[in-house]
């Protein structure tokens, strides 16, 4: 894939669409995805009384138990492919920081005064960096605590120990993902980039401007500067 | 093993009052007392309770000590676990203790377990699993102080002592109780046990045991299973009896006040998102933004 405008689609004043994410990317982002809202369901039934229920959508109980783990280990599997695609584009700038000290200007819909943004904005990027740190948190306290294979090797404070942080590490990402969500929800176009790949170059222009003229300058007739 | 005769004061994952409208009038807290000093070590408590529950645990090996199995498991509910101790004057003491659930009265296993009615707590004291609700998550085994609850490989269903709640349910005493040769262990409301208990201690204390005494620790409410032990300061000499067993803050903040407190978060998070949406609204992408973006890809050198 690469990041110019493709040709065929066009968006409203003849400037071809933008291509943001591959069809290879997107299937990985809804296997994370679908992977994310069974494991944090099936979880969510062992948490808390309240929301036992959501167990039956998993067969009762001892489903909910026998496939949460492995629902759990699908999505960090389907991440860890998905995130080495992503990293290099998500790391922080100085312009980040700068934006996320103006966060009250990016809630309040006031894009204009904002800092300049790459192909990811600081939120996505923090998303990007909780979301690894919790899957790695999840990953391995979920293995001290996975009692039919693994928990008979731990001592019992660390099986403890673990409990605990598998449910906070669960809770932030649970937290971080509805931000997530809402977000796209949100800022309209960013839906339709993960389920058909594309952006109108307004979209681009108007949410990752350093990202446009990257685009820009790459497809005119000239050397790159990198 | 759902009893209805015995009623249900405590169950696990579950918010709302428990079905007590009954007041048991007769039917104070029971206990059963295992006076270690009096133990002789014969097992016949461990064959009772085989017998009675119908487990047959299998045959493990020889290890050159007298207890056998080596270890609690989803089919060997009660253990004699023997400790040699050599004691201040250089002499042998061989401690011998009755192990299995103590039924304490705040009970870690029934704080853990996330399926409602798996674990219940029933007026007289005892704590109980009801396998056909358990999932086999282990979080009993998390919580309890005492590392008793075993998850069988066989069904993944955690088992351990009932107290013989069917037996107790109709007036008998537990099938070890029943069992045992040299009453060692006694069974009866807990305020007589301790009667009972009290004089044991007393009488001991008379034949030179300084520090005899009664287990029935406070950090878990106290239990429904204590000992008399010769030497009550050490309980650790007794096969790591644990001295101040208590619920692991771990396990009260895992299960305690983390459950509603992340479940209101999450909850006040999506909230939060519908209302920035109908306060703010969706950020969206106009004619000017696409005419603005023509603009600059028709001008791409334009500096920043």
């Amino acid at each position: 894939m690469s990041d110019a405008p493709s040709a065929g689609t066009t968006g409203p004043q003849h400037l071809p669409m933008i291509v943001r994410y591959t069809a290879g990317q997107r299937t990985n982002h809804w296997i994370v995805a679908l992977a994310f809202v069974l494991a944090a369901l099936s979880g969510l039934a062992l948490f808390h009384p309240a929301v036992f229920w959501l167990s039956t959508l998993f067969g009762g109980g001892p489903w909910d138990r026998i496939l949460h783990p492995f629902i759990g280990l699908l999505m960090c599997v389907a991440f860890a492919f998905y995130a080495a695609g992503i990293a290099a584009q998500n790391r922080m700038e100085p312009r980040d920081w700068a934006w996320l000290r103006q966060i009250s200007d990016v809630i309040s819909n006031r894009e204009e005064r904002l800092p300049e943004v790459g192909r990811y904005n600081a939120g996505q990027k923090l998303v990007f960096y909780v979301a690894v740190l919790c899957l790695i948190g999840l990953l391995l306290s979920g293995i001290v605590i996975w009692r039919a294979y693994f928990a008979q090797y731990f001592p019992i404070g660390g099986i403890r120990l673990a409990s605990v942080l598998h449910a906070l590490c669960a809770f932030v990402l649970i937290c971080t993902i509805i931000v997530h969500i809402y977000a796209a929800i949100w800022v309209k176009g960013s839906i339709r980039a993960m389920i058909r790949g594309t952006v109108t170059p307004g979209w681009v222009w108007k949410h990752h401007r350093a990202w446009f003229r990257e685009l820009t300058r790459a497809t005119h007739p000239r050397p790159r500067p990198d | 093993m759902a009893l209805q005769s015995l009623d249900i004061v405590r169950r696990s994952a579950t918010t709302t009052p428990e079905p007590d409208i009954r007041i048991p009038v007769g039917t104070r807290e029971v206990a059963k007392l295992i006076d270690t000093t009096k133990c002789i070590g014969c097992k016949a408590c461990q064959v009772a309770c085989m017998e009675w529950n119908d487990l047959r645990d299998g045959i493990g090996t020889n290890i050159g000590q007298y207890q056998n199995p080596h270890d609690l498991s989803d089919s060997t509910w009660t253990l004699m676990r023997f400790a040699e101790v050599e004691n201040t004057k250089g002499d042998l003491e061989w401690l011998i203790r009755k192990d299995g659930c103590m039924h304490c009265a705040d009970p870690g296993c029934l704080k853990a377990c996330p399926s409602p009615g798996a674990i219940v707590q029933y007026a007289n004291g005892i704590v109980d699993f009801h396998e056909e609700n358990c999932i086999g998550c282990g979080y009993c085994v998390t919580g309890c102080p005492f590392d008793i609850p075993r998850i069988s490989k066989k069904d993944k269903k955690a088992y351990k002592c009932t107290l013989c709640s069917d037996r107790v349910a109709v007036g008998l005493e537990p099938a070890c109780i029943k069992s045992c040769p040299t009453g060692a262990l006694v069974f009866g409301t807990k305020d007589d046990m301790k009667l009972h208990a009290a004089e044991r201690i007393e009488d001991l204390r008379s034949r030179g045991f300084e520090q005899a005494g009664l287990y029935d620790p406070p950090g878990v409410g106290g239990t429904h299973v204590m000992y008399v032990l010769h030497h009550a300061d050490q309980p650790q000499l007794y096969s790591d009896l644990p001295k101040d067993p208590q619920i692991s803050p771990m396990v009260r903040v895992w299960k305690g006040f983390a459950k509603p407190l992340a479940l209101a978060t999450v909850a006040l998070t999506a909230l939060a998102g519908f209302f920035h949406y109908v306060r703010v609204g969706p950020d969206e992408t106009d004619d000017h933004d696409e005419a603005a973006a023509q603009a600059m890809a028709d001008k791409p050198e334009k500096a920043p």
